[in-house]
Order: C-alpha cells, then sequence, then structure tokens
C-alpha cells in the first residue's frame, strides 16, 4: 500500500508514531501527494488552535479562580481561627462555634447562611466582591445563570447606599448569590439569595439579631432573600421593604 | 500567602483556563467550568496519588464536570454548538487558516470531538494521556480524532472554496 490509514496518518501528524512506522509513513507520503496536503494541513489546524487559545494563558488569572480554595465555609473558618478575627471584628464572636464544619443537609437558616456571609465578606478591603459595580450588567447575568433565575439588584440610592459588587458563593441548597451595597462611610449591607428545598412558598419578614449583625429575610417562591448588615432595625426594615418592592414591582 | 500560590494545583490554572475556552467559547462560561473544576479538585486532592500526573487528574475532573453540566444543560449544550467560541485573538488569519472559518467549523464539532482535538491540538497532550483523562480507550482517541479534524478541514477549506467554484460554474 502507498498510502497510510486515516488514523495513521494523524499520528503521524501529532508526532505519535515510533520511528520505524514513521518512516514507512513518510515514504508513502512522499509517494502520495493528496495524504501529504492534508497532513500539512492538519498541521497547520493544530497551529491556528494553539495560536488561538494560548493567549488566555498570559491572561490575569481572575481572583475567584485563587480565592476558592476550599468552600467558603470551610475559608471562613480558617479566618476565624487566624488572627483575622481581629480584622473581622466582634462581629465574629458567636461565629466561634457556626465555624465547625456544617454538617451537610442540615438546616441551617437562611438569616444565619446570611450573617456568616455578611461577616465574612463585609469587613474585606481589597476583595470585598468579585465583580463590581462597573460590571453591574455582567454580574446580574452571571448570577442569574448560576441560580437558575432571573435576578435583578435594587438601587438603594434613595437609602444612601450605592452597589459595591457582588460574588457568587456556595451555600446548603447550591449557589448563592451575594450583592454587597456601601454607604459614603464605609456601612455595608448584603443581599444574600439562595435557592430554597422543597415546593415554593412565601414567607413574611423575619427578623434575626446575630451578634451585631442584623438580618432581615424572606422566602419568596423558590428562593430566600437576606438583607444583613450592622445598622439599626428600623432602617433595615425600611431598605428590606425597598428590596423586596424593587423585585415585586 | 506565597506559599499558597505556589501549590501544583494553582500552577494548572492558566492551562485549565485555556482549555475550558477552547471548551465552551465564552469567557465567563468558562471560568466558572474552571471555578467548578477547582472546587472539586481542592475537596478531593487527598485522593489524588502523589506521583501520578496531576495534570491529567485535573483534566479528567474537568471533563467530567464539563459532561456533567452539559447533560444537565441540554438546552446549553445547544446553544453552545452553535455558538462560536469567542476569539482570543485578533488576527483574522493563523497559518493560512481564515479565523472566522476556523471558529465556525469548530461550532460545528460534537462536543466529544471538540475535546480530543482540542486536547491534541492545544494542549499537546499524547493520546494515551488523552485516553486516561476522558477515560476512554487510545483507539476511540485516535478515531475521535481522525473524524474531528477531517471534519474541521472540510469545513475550513470547504469555507473558502464554496464561492468561487460557484463563480466557476
Amino acid at each position: 500500500m502507498n498510502k497510510p490509514s486515516e488514523e495513521e496518518l494523524h499520528a503521524w501528524v501529532d508526532g505519535e508514531l515510533g520511528d520505524a512506522r514513521r518512516a514507512e509513513v513518510e515514504g508513502q507520503l512522499a509517494g502520495n501527494e493528496e495524504a501529504a496536503a492534508r497532513a500539512r494541513r492538519y498541521r497547520s489546524i493544530n497551529e491556528a488552535l494553539k495560536s488561538l487559545y494560548d493567549p488566555v494563558l498570559d491572561e490575569p488569572v481572575p481572583d475567584r479562580l485563587l480565592d476558592r480554595r476550599r468552600p467558603w465555609t470551610e475559608r471562613a473558618g480558617v479566618y476565624a481561627k487566624a488572627a483575622g478575627l481581629v480584622a473581622v471584628g466582634t462581629a465574629l464572636g458567636w461565629l466561634a462555634h457556626a465555624f465547625v464544619p456544617l454538617p451537610s443537609g442540615q438546616g441551617v437558616s437562611l438569616a444565619r447562611q446570611a450573617a456568616i456571609a455578611y461577616a465574612v465578606y463585609a469587613p474585606e478591603v481589597r476583595h470585598p466582591v468579585e465583580v463590581g459595580a462597573d460590571d453591574a450588567d455582567h454580574l446580574v447575568r452571571w448570577l442569574s445563570k448560576r441560580l437558575g433565575t432571573d435576578l435583578k439588584c435594587p438601587k438603594l440610592g434613595a437609602y444612601g447606599f450605592s452597589l459595591v459588587g457582588g460574588r457568587l458563593l456556595s451555600g446548603p441548597n447550591g449557589p448563592v448569590a451575594q450583592f454587597m451595597f456601601q454607604d459614603n462611610r464605609g456601612a455595608r449591607l448584603t443581599l444574600y439569595v439562595s435557592g430554597q428545598r422543597g415546593d415554593s412558598h412565601q414567607t413574611a419578614f423575619r427578623f434575626s439579631q446575630e451578634d451585631r449583625v442584623s438580618v432581615f429575610y424572606w422566602i419568596d417562591g423558590r428562593y430566600g432573600y437576606a438583607l444583613s448588615g450592622e445598622i439599626g432595625r428600623e432602617k433595615l426594615l425600611s431598605i428590606a421593604n425597598a428590596v423586596y418592592q424593587q423585585l415585586n414591582p | 500567602m506565597a506559599g499558597m500560590e505556589e501549590h501544583p494545583i494553582v500552577q494548572h490554572i492558566p492551562r485549565l483556563r485555556r482549555y475550558a475556552r477552547a471548551l465552551v467559547g465564552d469567557r465567563h462560561a468558562a471560568d466558572d467550568l474552571v471555578q467548578d473544576t477547582l472546587e472539586r479538585a481542592w475537596n478531593k486532592y487527598h485522593l489524588w496519588r502523589p506521583g501520578s500526573d496531576l495534570r491529567a487528574w485535573l483534566f479528567a475532573i474537568m471533563h467530567n464536570v464539563f459532561v456533567n453540566q452539559m447533560r444537565s444543560r441540554r438546552l446549553d449544550a445547544e446553544q453552545l454548538m452553535e455558538d462560536p467560541p469567542s476569539p482570543a485573538v485578533r488576527a483574522t488569519q493563523l497559518d493560512g487558516i481564515e479565523i472566522a472559518d476556523l471558529q465556525r467549523a469548530l461550532g460545528q464539532l460534537s462536543l466529544e470531538h471538540r475535546e480530543v482535538l482540542m486536547l491534541v491540538a492545544v494542549e499537546e497532550m499524547k493520546y494515551e494521556e488523552i485516553g486516561r483523562a476522558l477515560d476512554i480507550p487510545v483507539g476511540t482517541v485516535m478515531s475521535r480524532l481522525s473524524r474531528a479534524r477531517e471534519r474541521l478541514r472540510q469545513h475550513i477549506d470547504g469555507a473558502s472554496q464554496i464561492v468561487p467554484l460557484k463563480v466557476v460554474k
């Protein structure tokens, strides 16, 4: 035969043949211009694909890929144990026991999950969010896609809070979205949106005080919402009302 | 934290991102895939056997995450097939191949074919490593590859030939 098999032709292109077989195939290609031309083309395709995607190697790796070495609840435990406790402040007092790895499936209340997430990320100076407010459209699209619903990001300017950005977290029921807001004195609020197990239902506003973190939370359909902050209960309630109204126009 | 940056898994992140981009095209969707892969890898790291090929292990995890996601999101898979991967470079031609043609052709490949082709062409993996990462025999790697690359070639060469042929006729 003066023609290599298709698979051998490809193997030759990719340098997968042993010396003896390679020499044979090269001999066959010398007498078969059609196969030789295709082999050159395959090689060009390899090189074009490589040039097309190699630039990704030089892109800076996004923080979110470096940051999540472990599920965030576990990392929170590390933070709490380390000197970070000082930075996070006394808000973490109650968290010492909460950071024992949570048994999976055990219903950690929405309010508590939201308060933990608030206590972990609200004090962050350099990386409070994964995607900043300047890319808000992408943020909402991305989190919507991950949660499988059309999320909306409320506007809280009337209460002196502007969007910082948001991040994706993992909760007991899957992906969780956290939006963060900040006022001009640096006080922060987070809106935590998490899928709920079981049938869809609705609840009234509920309030929970988790040490210094105040949380208003409610369930609407298949999603739970929790607004957390270290601000007075009355003010937080009025903002929670505004959030609810904006999400349900 | 410098010590943590040097963790072997971290060193592979740029390559995982490159492969994910080649698979799903869209930058954010690709990084989502990497993120899911890394979460699983960190959780399962104690199962990795020191001395074995960490890259193959990570790519195997990414393959499983990818396949599961595609299975659970059929619509997305179909959408991905129609959406050609977004360009990572701004040139219009590479090695005599129009990038637009290349991307359109890639969009037509099945995900199985795209995986094998990208591991060969972009990752420059050996057939045997690919077989391990995708959990398929080397023979299957070879048959998928030869079909994938030939199909791509026909798309590309067809795209640049069809128009002049019509004119001639």
